[in-house]
């Protein structure tokens, strides 16, 4: 569900325009569970399957440095400590043969609460698109866009039109 | 001048009497905000505080709320961010629509944070806070604007919980001034930080762009996350 109003913050407009009442809803709720940390992972999928934030990194760095000193089957590894800029990551890995099957993290940097905004929000990825308003992906438009004049003539106009 | 608020809404509650309500209450919040601080309203108490006819004290503690958080913003940017602007004619403006905006977001959206198993994204004027309810679903995405085109955009930035602010001349001319020389500023296009807090986000890009050439590494030094247009129309990630 979407819905706009044209109104003015601290920009003198008495008047309320409701520019569009949309009622279709976008519910695509696909909440992929991240299985980065829950067993039977080949280090290859361990790296890629935390890919958002410290968390991927950690496990990354961590489970490879432990897969290089496991060659015996069934063993348990715990990594270096790695240094991020987010703080010390630990990571230990449960491998078998040449399959990590558990890896748990010893160490986390959330002190600061720096990881947990990792996960929250992360960096933004540079593009140079042109886009429409179906199928880009786009929640909502970060921008400059001020005026009502400016907005009419913006991509966030465009999708609260669509009602995405 | 009129600013657009948008909302999105994904879940549970999104097109009911209970998501109605939220969206009435939040604009109930924007509309209060606007008649206490309002430039643009002579009646307003913030334009009675600042032409002295009206003391701090008398005034909504809201008020001195706004101006503590432009005080600290004054003091982070060493200058470069004001909510006292002295004009042509000499005369000293109150003006802390910068502090404002993101600050009057981020109360609007409490109700709608209230919506169970909902997920809430709501912008004032291209600055917004996310939310989603389950702290590891889906991400809102958010993109930012190019300066210089409207219809295109120069990143995406998922945000499960937390706040895009942009700050920039796009669409408005040079609105925003260097507090140390009272110039327009001319070397960025415009600044966009991530962050928690909106109030905070939109102070930081407000002063990073007012910071002009300095602004990037400012914002690095507050270990910021973000996005900064060069005036030439180069795109540099930040963070």
């Amino acid at each position: 569900m979407r819905r706009i109003v044209l109104w003015g913050l601290s920009t003198l407009s008495a008047l309320v325009a409701l520019l569009g009442y949309h009622t279709s809803t976008s519910s695509v709720m696909t909440t992929a569970p991240e299985a980065a940390f829950s067993g039977s992972l080949r280090a290859q999928a361990a790296t890629g399957g935390g890919s958002s934030g410290a968390a991927g990194s950690a496990s990354g760095s961590g489970s490879g440095s432990g897969a290089g000193q496991a060659s015996t089957a069934a063993s348990q590894v715990a990594g270096d400590t790695v240094q991020t800029r987010y703080g010390p990551v630990q990571v230990q890995v449960a491998v078998s043969g040449s399959t990590i099957t558990d890896v748990a993290v010893l160490q986390y940097p959330d002190r600061d609460g720096r990881s947990v905004q990792i996960n929250q929000y992360a960096l933004p990825q540079l593009i140079n698109e042109t886009l429409d308003a179906q199928g880009s992906g786009i929640s909502m438009v970060s921008g400059a866009t001020y005026t009502s004049q400016g907005y009419l003539q913006s991509l966030q106009s465009a999708l609260d039109q669509a009602g995405l | 001048m009129g600013m657009p608020i948008s909302l999105a809404l994904r879940g549970a509650h999104t097109r009911d009497d209970r998501a109605e309500g939220a969206w009435q209450a939040a604009l109930a919040e924007l509309r209060w905000v606007d008649a206490v601080f309002s430039t643009w309203r002579a009646d307003s108490e913030v334009s009675r505080l600042g032409r002295g006819e009206l003391a701090l004290e008398a005034c909504d503690p809201a008020v001195a709320e706004v101006m503590r958080l432009g005080d600290d913003a004054r003091a982070s940017s060493h200058g470069a961010f004001d909510v006292w602007r002295t004009e042509a004619d000499g005369v000293r403006r109150l003006d802390p629509s910068g502090v404002v905006k993101g600050w009057a977001v981020e109360r609007a959206v409490a109700p709608l944070l209230e919506l169970p198993g909902t997920d809430v994204c709501l912008s004032a004027g291209g600055d917004m806070v996310c939310h989603v309810a389950d702290p590891d679903g889906e991400p809102w995405t958010v993109g930012v604007e190019h300066p210089f085109d409207p219809m295109r955009l120069v990143a995406r930035v998922p945000v499960r919980r937390g706040a895009v602010a942009t700050s920039g001349s796009a669409h408005r001319g040079a609105h925003v001034v260097d507090g140390r020389t009272g110039r327009a500023v001319a070397s960025l296009a415009s600044v966009t930080v991530v962050g928690a807090s909106l109030t905070s986000v939109d102070i930081d890009a407000t002063t990073a762009f007012a910071l002009g050439l300095d602004g990037p590494d400012w914002l690095r030094s507050r270990l910021r996350t973000g996005v900064v247009v060069w005036a030439d129309g180069r795109v540099e990630a930040v963070g």
